[in-house]
């Protein structure tokens, strides 16, 4: 069982592995400022795992903020909102960040931000509800993963699971949305805990952190120690701030001690987690009825004038953001949509931000971010790092012999990308690259 | 301005080690051992060093070049080689079969089989093996310290392993004649090869690189305690026996700094604790029962070779797998 220390927790078990990225949190001071009302926004049909969006408006439609504009019938997919009031000008093909074309509707802004009439908070007195609620607010895994939060909360009646995971880590550089989260919107986050416990009864809630986020951890402190907590079951925990501690595994392993098996799902072991800021966006859907229209995200990195936390509409323009940060005070050579780890190099700003963008990062100097590739010497450091104990120099042999049924083996599937061996390896090889190419001769091959 | 954006794949940011900061740290950490076999056996160790160092970045260059292949020296892997190699060399050795035995290393063992990283053997170690072998004597002419080496008639000592192989039953008082005093073995007066005689800055770079990160300990410790194990069992529980075993000969640079080889050493801490305790038992074993008074080379190579099967066998097991069970669902 857990320890209690001064009734907080401390993690069961550590995970193996990892690294100690710079944390680069420069922002953590910065309160999240609200962006200017856009002209324009631009909003992709796919902004989640799952199934796509259908457009439900057409040009020339007249759309209020938080109306429907694209839904799907299936079930892992979640429904897309206007984010500004005005007219739909264009619905048809757009580029993303990454350079992906998709579906997605342009809106004009009339600059009012009118509310669409039909909005009012949801009725939720049990788990059906709740799961039809979080489905209608179109929230996804605001951490990055963009996977449907209600689909984690889709849970049968006989279920076992007994813990949710709140996952507060952000253990990216950079990033500190998450951070401010906990201590701007502390209320949301009480209510957001409140709400599933009673609704999904829970058995322990634990609340999980880094211990380099000192304000929120003080914040979320005074949260779990104040008499709303009668019956024991909301328990904070500080986690050792070590990259990728905020990863969906190994949140489960350092908060129960449990291990998601590969190809499973948390809930398979008896959890959910569930980012910091979608759990208060759940708070605050179920009090206003308002959806997901906007996001909060870093802007940092060398290349930026003055960083800062913004809350953006959903849509808004990459550029347009970087400009409201007072434009870049040196030329860019890497921007990036996401953190340093895991993030997606983006090669144009003139796309629109999605959901699951917690941040822009624009460098300038390209000097940390690249290494000369060499031979690999064999030393084992991503090996030692990997939180998955898989051995990818290992890997790499066998992606570049294509040995699809050795890969399988020794497990290159449950590789979650974090980065952390191409982080480590000292020989600068793109190890990430070779477990995506190993996992793709997977997929090609076919399980023995 | 979107045209002079990088777009690379994940991660971002990357560590500051490099393969040449590595290679420096291993050159640092031989710093001292070279220094006290400089002091010991004057200059004539300093040059067959550069000898050594020379011919082995040159075979390096010229391979490569030969070969078609980017260049490499930039990684200081050669350098290395070519200081571990003479550090292994006795130091009135002539200068060019210092240079052969560089030329071995890099160009039979290491470039033919891939260059860096690929090498199924420790390079240098095997470099020696050769040497001793085809130059018996002068492989075995162990100057003895201060004797100065420049002349090829120089006073020669015979090396502490030698004399410990004629001891019996760990009885060490019967050649303390012949014996340095023990503090004599950790500063290395006595004869030896040039980088081997002073276990002291042998185990001050041990240190600085499992310090710094560039080894992990488990093989040393492995190695090292296996052959005291055995040192105590044959020497009947004799302390100062186990005590000279364990700072005579090539023990010290053999279990910091050639059985740590990344290249020729296993991957996980499982594998490397059985490579460690094998390069211990073959060691003890050649010093306890075989006509030859060291052991250290011809343990740590045949563990080479065994290496890719000790790593079959040590796979990791990945996050969340389950013992497998044959013939069920994977």
């Amino acid at each position: 069982m857990s320890k209690r220390l001064d009734g907080v927790l401390t993690a069961v078990k550590r995970g193996r592995g990892g690294v100690a990225v710079a944390h680069n949190k420069n922002t953590a001071d910065m309160p999240v400022e609200r962006l200017p009302v856009p002209d324009k926004v631009v909003l992709s049909m796919q902004q989640h795992i799952g199934v796509p969006c259908t457009p439900v408006v057409k040009v020339g439609d007249e759309v209020a903020v938080g109306q429907v504009i694209g839904d799907s019938d299936k079930f892992i997919s979640a429904p897309i909102h206007a984010t500004v009031s005005g007219k739909v000008t264009a619905v048809g093909d757009i580029k993303l960040a990454n350079g992906i074309i998709t579906k997605g509707i342009t809106i004009e802004s009339d600059g009012e931000m009118r509310l669409y009439e039909g909005i009012k908070p949801p009725v939720v007195t049990n788990k059906k509800e709740l799961c039809d609620a979080i489905r209608a607010s179109g929230v996804v895994g605001l951490g990055g993963a963009g996977f449907p939060t209600h689909v984690k909360f889709n849970l049968p009646d006989d279920s076992k699971v007994d813990t949710l995971i709140i996952n507060a880590a952000e253990c990216e550089p950079y990033i500190t949305v998450d951070y401010r989260e906990c201590i701007d919107n502390t209320k949301y986050i009480i209510k957001g805990v409140e709400l599933l416990r009673d609704i999904c009864g829970f058995k322990q809630i634990i609340i999980a952190i880094e211990d380099n986020k000192p304000q929120a951890f003080k914040d979320l402190k005074a949260f779990a120690d104040s008499d709303n907590d009668a019956d024991d079951t909301i328990k904070l925990m500080t986690l050792k701030s070590r990259y990728p501690q905020g990863a969906e595994k190994m949140m489960v392993l350092s908060a129960t001690g449990r291990k998601v098996p590969p190809g499973k799902l948390p809930s398979d072991v008896g959890c959910v987690v569930i980012n910091v800021a979608s759990l208060a966006f759940i708070a605050r859907y179920v009090e206003t009825g308002k959806p997901l229209v906007s996001r909060s995200i870093t802007v940092d990195g060398s290349a930026i004038k003055e960083p800062k936390n913004l809350r953006v509409p959903i849509g808004t323009n990459i550029q347009d953001i970087i400009d409201y940060c007072g434009g870049f005070k040196a030329e860019p050579r890497k921007i990036l949509s996401g953190g340093p780890m895991m993030g997606i190099a983006i090669c144009d700003t003139n796309a629109p931000i999605c959901k699951q963008n917690n941040a822009i990062l624009a460098f300038a100097d390209r000097k940390d971010l690249i290494k000369t590739e060499r031979e690999c010497i064999r030393c084992g450091r991503c090996v030692d790092v990997c939180p998955m104990s898989l051995m990818p120099t290992l890997i790499e042999r066998y992606a570049r012999i294509k040995d699809g049924e050795k890969l399988n083996d020794i497990g290159v599937m449950v590789c979650m990308e974090c980065g952390s061996c191409a982080y480590a390896c000292p020989s600068g090889r793109p190890l990430v690259q070779y477990m995506r190419l190993a996992k793709q001769v997977v997929r090609e091959g076919g399980k023995k | 301005m979107s045209k002079k954006l990088t777009v690379s794949p994940s991660p971002h940011v990357r560590s500051k080690e490099t393969t040449t900061g590595i290679m420096l740290d291993v050159i640092i950490a031989l710093i001292p051992a070279l220094i006290m076999s400089v002091y010991y056996f004057g200059l004539r160790a300093l040059l067959l060093t550069f000898v050594c160092v020379g011919s082995a970045v040159l075979s390096e260059y010229v391979c490569r070049k030969v070969m078609k292949r980017n260049n490499t020296l930039g990684d200081l892997s050669a350098v290395v080689t070519g200081l571990i190699l003479a550090l292994n060399l006795p130091s009135s050795l002539p200068l060019w079969m210092g240079a052969l035995g560089s030329i071995i290393a890099i160009v039979v063992v290491k470039q033919m089989f891939g260059g860096i990283g690929q090498n199924f053997v420790n390079p240098a170690m095997t470099a020696r093996i050769i040497l001793m072998v085809s130059f018996p004597t002068a492989m075995a002419h162990w100057v003895a310290p201060f004797a100065g080496s420049w002349s090829p008639d120089a006073v020669t000592a015979a090396t502490p392993m030698a004399v410990l192989a004629g001891v019996e039953g760990g009885d060490v008082s019967a050649v303390a004649d012949a014996l340095p005093s023990l503090t004599g073995m950790l500063f290395g007066a006595h004869g030896g090869s040039m980088g081997e005689v002073c276990s002291l800055a042998l185990i001050a770079g041990g240190f600085y690189l499992i310090i710094r990160k560039v080894i992990s300990p488990i093989i040393p410790l492995c190695f090292i305690g296996t052959v005291a194990v055995f040192m105590l069992i044959a020497g009947k529980g004799s302390l100062e026996f186990t005590a000279y075993q364990l700072l005579g000969g090539g023990l010290m640079l053999g279990a910091f700094f050639m059985a740590t080889d990344y290249s020729t050493s296993p991957l996980n801490k499982k594998g490397k604790i059985i490579f460690g305790i094998g390069c211990g038992l073959i060691t003890s074993v050649i010093r306890i029962f075989g006509s030859l008074p060291e052991g250290v080379s011809f343990s740590i190579i045949l563990m080479n070779i065994l290496v890719p099967h000790i790593e079959n066998l040590t796979l990791s097991k990945p996050f969340g797998f389950v013992k497998e069970k044959k013939g069920g669902k994977a």
